[in-house]
């Protein structure tokens, strides 16, 4: 039974030490080593703050009641000195988000509540991204966003990125695509802050270093109002990754082995904040993949600590002042779980939960009818430039319709530009001719929409029920469209290497 | 009785209407105070699994949801609750809220779950209480999921557990009184079609078709946010906004 060893094998690779308060820093630095191969890697760096922090440490000075970086940022929303979890407190708000899916529903129960006349708290930190459901002909969508045109234009909203021209999005400047990976892009998360969205996977910013969640119409019309949120202050998980990163993984199989650790409910109402090593090595990018399905573990929130990668990405995007927190040495987590980077392989989650874990090798005769490479988990700029390196590795052709969904225009242009960026050993070759050699379908709009199965007319919906290899991050029946269709999450390596072969495939058969 | 504080005279006008036949589509959302029952009061829509005092409005000691029961399993998510294609629906608009109703749990796998919650054709379910198993409601923020099952005639929710935002936006809309059991088992061990009371005083689920009974936890800390209403009732409660005067 070669599959069950293999699995136990990579299970070998995940230590559990549950524990109510952090280890001793010496206690860490020994365990580490000890699972460690790689010296440099050898010492758990925990999070207290970075030499490279270049702003007043005014929040991580003289430590009273340790704390972890979200118990900080909420106590700093709420102005306490110290916060507990489980406390419930009212919070400011920095920036609320909303799409065309809730925000018309969000501006009905704001305008409800509020009155008509009512304004909202503060045009500046609404900020409002169609990306859903824009390129179809389903005229109720297309409505949603007319609502949330005027909306804006009532209410001089700053950040509205309209769309007015479905037939060719590049004829729209303002408009991004899909919401999570726009806030980042255009400097709307920011380390320290509190950034609420309408969105489950608005918890991608906590990349940054902030404290970021999803929440409901009613919560977001609340908070549309008053700038303010009633919060519960969860308890952290620690995840400490560390060990160097093998050339064929990616941050999508470092957060899928973990939710495969523990369940699609093992980090309810919990925040899982990521450290170590290898999250140290991780470009934002691939701190956004990782926090983006905290949610899909039941998480509130993710949290990478801001260090010089995130202060670098920030440089030229936001012109407002922010100040990183960091959990103290001696904060409680709930509990540690430790990886060592080094020994795991290449997974996917297996229909229909995003825990159903599984190594891609073990699941090479499971034929497929197509692979999707996109949404806020899986199409970002990286992300393509990670497919266009295992069809560069190949030389081959795919095997199943390969569709390709930039997450934003920004990501568009990177990928498919006259610009756009070549792929590192192509000989100056950008993805886009890469794609198109290994005959990839033509690249679309930026949108999310196959990714939740929005409107039938929705470009690369599964509307029958197929079998799908998806950078994805949801694989429940009915996710992409068809109820019978099945979608086994992996990463863009692995996607790739499946549009290769036909069959869900290891990358390792392409990269090594 | 002792009309909660929250009950205006709309409230009580909203509660004369849920007891027509009619299935009156609430003004969906224009009561944040009067979506809950107990100590205070109902979102009230409809006619049928009330126990009378409770419809009345509110004498908490008699607060309970009557009826026939739907059950689900394990890790039911969003997208089974209400696909992703029906979100263009927007649930403040009253019409498209009673459409979402239609749609509840049209996403349940038809081989898994051969009995639909709601029969096609029609808007509303003949089930008042779900019976869910854990991590009921993970996935996506969207409030379509709790508004469906509420608009579509479902009163209570009770399950082994839920994920955090459909329990939140189940408390922040009033839609649905989200219950958790304390012990697992009543999903594997109830049947759609039983008929069950639960019974928020006594804390218990009570199966009359296999007359089993089970424990349900208390609500916590969204006690108080229920027991004003709603997220905006609670914060004009509190002085964290102020009232609605006009």
């Amino acid at each position: 039974m070669a599959s069950i060893s293999a699995a136990a094998k990579a299970s070998a690779a995940f230590a559990h030490k549950h524990e109510l308060a952090a280890a001793a820093p010496t206690q860490q630095r020994q365990f580490a080593s000890s699972r460690n191969r790689r010296a440099r890697g050898g010492c758990v760096r925990a999070v207290a703050t970075p030499a490279q922090a270049p702003r007043a440490p005014a929040a991580t000075g003289s430590v009273k009641t340790p704390m972890t970086t979200t118990e900080k940022i909420l106590a700093r929303a709420s102005e306490r000195a110290s916060l507990e979890p489980g406390e419930n407190v009212w919070v400011d708000v920095d920036v609320l988000m909303t799409h065309d899916v809730c925000g018309p529903g969000t501006i009905g129960i704001f305008k409800q509540e509020f009155g008509d006349d009512a304004k909202v708290w503060d045009r500046e930190k609404v900020v409002i991204i169609p990306d859903h459901y824009i390129f179809t002909s389903d005229e109720r969508a297309n409505r949603n966003v007319d609502i949330l045109r005027d909306f804006c234009a009532e209410q001089k909203i700053k950040y509205f990125y309209d769309i007015k021209d479905l037939s060719d999005f590049r004829a729209n400047p303002d408009y991004k695509g899909v919401c999570h990976i726009a806030l980042a892009q255009e400097g709307h998360c920011r380390p320290g802050e509190v950034l609420l969205g309408t969105d489950s996977h608005t918890c991608n910013a906590g990349a940054f270093g902030q404290f970021a969640t999803g929440i409901g119409n009613t919560d977001a019309g609340f908070v549309m109002g008053t700038g303010k949120a009633l919060l519960k202050v969860p308890p952290t998980i620690r995840f400490v990754l560390d060990g160097e990163m093998p050339p064929f993984l990616l941050a999508k199989d470092l957060i899928l082995q973990i939710i495969g650790e523990i369940s699609v409910s093992g980090a309810t109402y919990k925040s899982m904040e990521f450290v170590g090593s290898t999250v140290e090595s991780l470009t934002m990018e691939e701190r956004m993949t990782l926090c983006n399905m905290v949610i899909e573990a039941g998480g509130k929130n993710g949290v990478v600590p801001a260090d010089a990668t995130t202060f670098k990405y920030l440089e030229g995007k936001t012109s407002v002042e922010y100040e990183p927190v960091y959990s103290d040495a001696q904060a409680r987590f709930v509990s540690d779980y430790r990886i060592d980077v080094s020994k795991l392989e290449p997974v996917v989650a297996k229909p229909h939960s995003p825990d159903n874990r599984a190594l891609a090798r073990e699941c090479k005769d499971v034929k497929i009818d197509r692979v999707y490479i996109g949404s806020c988990t899986g199409g970002k700029t990286e992300d393509f430039l990670a497919a266009a390196k295992v069809f560069l590795a190949s030389g081959g052709k795919v095997k199943v319709p390969t569709f390709l969904v930039p997450a934003t225009q920004k990501v568009w242009m990177d990928v498919y530009g006259l610009t756009g960026i070549t792929v590192p050993g192509s000989g100056g070759k950008t993805c886009l001719q890469i794609f198109e050699e290994a005959g990839c379908d033509t690249p679309a709009s930026p949108n999310c929409g196959a990714c939740l199965g929005g409107p039938r007319d929705t470009y690369a919906r599964m509307n029958e029920p197929t079998v799908c290899v998806s950078t994805t991050n949801r694989n429940f029946p009915g996710r992409m469209g068809h109820k019978e269709g099945q979608i086994y999450l992996a990463s863009p390596f692995t996607a790739a290497a499946s549009a290769l072969t036909g069959y869900v495939a290891d990358p390792r058969d392409f990269l090594v | 009785m002792t009309a909660a504080p929250l009950l205006s005279l709309t409230d009580a006008a909203t509660v004369a209407a849920a007891l027509a036949p009619s299935r009156a589509p609430t003004r969906a959302r224009t009561q944040a105070a009067a979506r809950f029952p107990t100590a205070v009061s109902l979102r009230c829509r409809r006619a049928r699994p009330l126990t009378a005092a409770a419809a009345t409005g509110g004498s908490p000691s008699s607060a309970a949801f009557h009826g026939e029961c739907y059950v689900v399993g394990d890790n039911i998510d969003t997208d089974q609750i209400i696909p992703a294609e029906h979100l263009t629906l927007v649930p403040s608009k009253p019409d498209e809220y009673r459409k979402l109703g239609s749609f509840a749990f049209v996403g349940l796998p038809t081989a898994a779950y051969p009995i639909p919650f709601v029969v096609p054709g029609e808007e509303s379910s003949r089930y008042a209480v779900i019976i869910g198993g854990a991590n009921f409601g993970c996935g996506s923020s969207r409030e379509h999921a709790p508004v469906a099952l509420g608009a579509a005639g479902a009163r209570a929710v009770v399950a082994e557990g839920y994920a955090r935002i459909f329990f939140r936006n189940s408390v922040a809309t009033g839609e649905v009184y989200p219950l958790e059991l304390a012990d697992s088992g009543a999903s594997k061990e109830c049947k759609t079609g039983d008929v069950v009371t639960v019974d928020l005083d006594s804390s218990v689920l009570i199966n009359h078709t296999s007359g089993k009974q089970y424990k349900l936890k208390p609500i916590g800390d969204a006690g108080p946010v229920i027991e004003a209403g709603g997220i905006f009732a609670y914060a004009r409660k509190t002085g964290m906004i102020a009232s609605k005067s006009a």
